[in-house]
């Protein structure tokens, strides 16, 4: 009887053989794919305000230089273009302010821990250990 | 708008052993310091603790506070 229980289980959640590949919307995937086909597409990635040259946020902007400072290369996303993103990447990342930086599809954090870490040398080590 | 008790209070409901000092900074009802010291929050990286705070502020957090600076740390 347990089978019987489980099988429709196991037809939702798919086991780690069987994941699909994380599509962006313009593939036919929801929003929630497309930010894990961001954040797992390329190691670095920031959801910010604006854009790397053209911050839109104090916040965002201290985060770009941070990552500029030290010489990541990093893919963005201007969440100020695209509302119905900038409320999926709060519930994805359970983190309710933008920006949130990725590392190795891992969400960072926001500023203030970015920063912290910049400054304790856990964001450098985060960035070069090779994945 | 909510007030520094009500956060303080809803914090201590999900951490009851914890020291929660919550302070309203601008005297408006949306912007807040929060300091919380947990033990639990011992084995958990700097993200997975804010992450458990903002949970357990769940839904007040989304509407009714505008700016939330945090500290977190184990005793």
């Amino acid at each position: 009887m347990s089978e019987k229980i489980s099988l429709p289980i196991a037809a939702d959640q798919r086991g780690p053989g069987q994941q699909s590949a994380p599509r962006t919307r313009a593939q036919g995937g929801d929003v929630m794919s497309e930010i894990e086909a961001d954040v797992k597409g390329q190691k670095v990635f920031l959801y910010m305000k604006g854009t790397p040259d053209f911050p839109q946020c104090g916040f965002s902007a201290r985060v770009v230089q941070i990552l500029q400072h030290l010489g990541a290369e990093f893919g963005s996303c201007d969440i100020l273009v695209d509302p119905e993103k900038r409320d999926a990447v709060k519930v994805y990342g359970k983190w309710p302010t933008i920006p949130q930086l990725y590392i190795d599809g891992e969400l960072v954090g926001g500023c203030d821990i970015t920063t912290e870490m910049f400054q304790s040398g856990e964001l450098q080590t985060l960035l070069g250990a090779s994945k | 708008m909510i007030t520094a008790e009500e956060i303080r209070a809803k914090l201590l409901e999900a951490f009851p052993n914890a020291r929660v000092q919550v302070v309203d900074t601008t005297g408006t009802f949306d912007h807040f310091d929060a300091v919380v010291v947990e033990e639990s929050f011992r084995t958990l990286s700097r993200v997975r603790q804010h992450q458990a705070v903002y949970e357990a502020l769940g839904d007040a957090f989304r509407d009714r506070i505008h700016a939330l600076a945090l500290k977190t740390t184990a005793p």
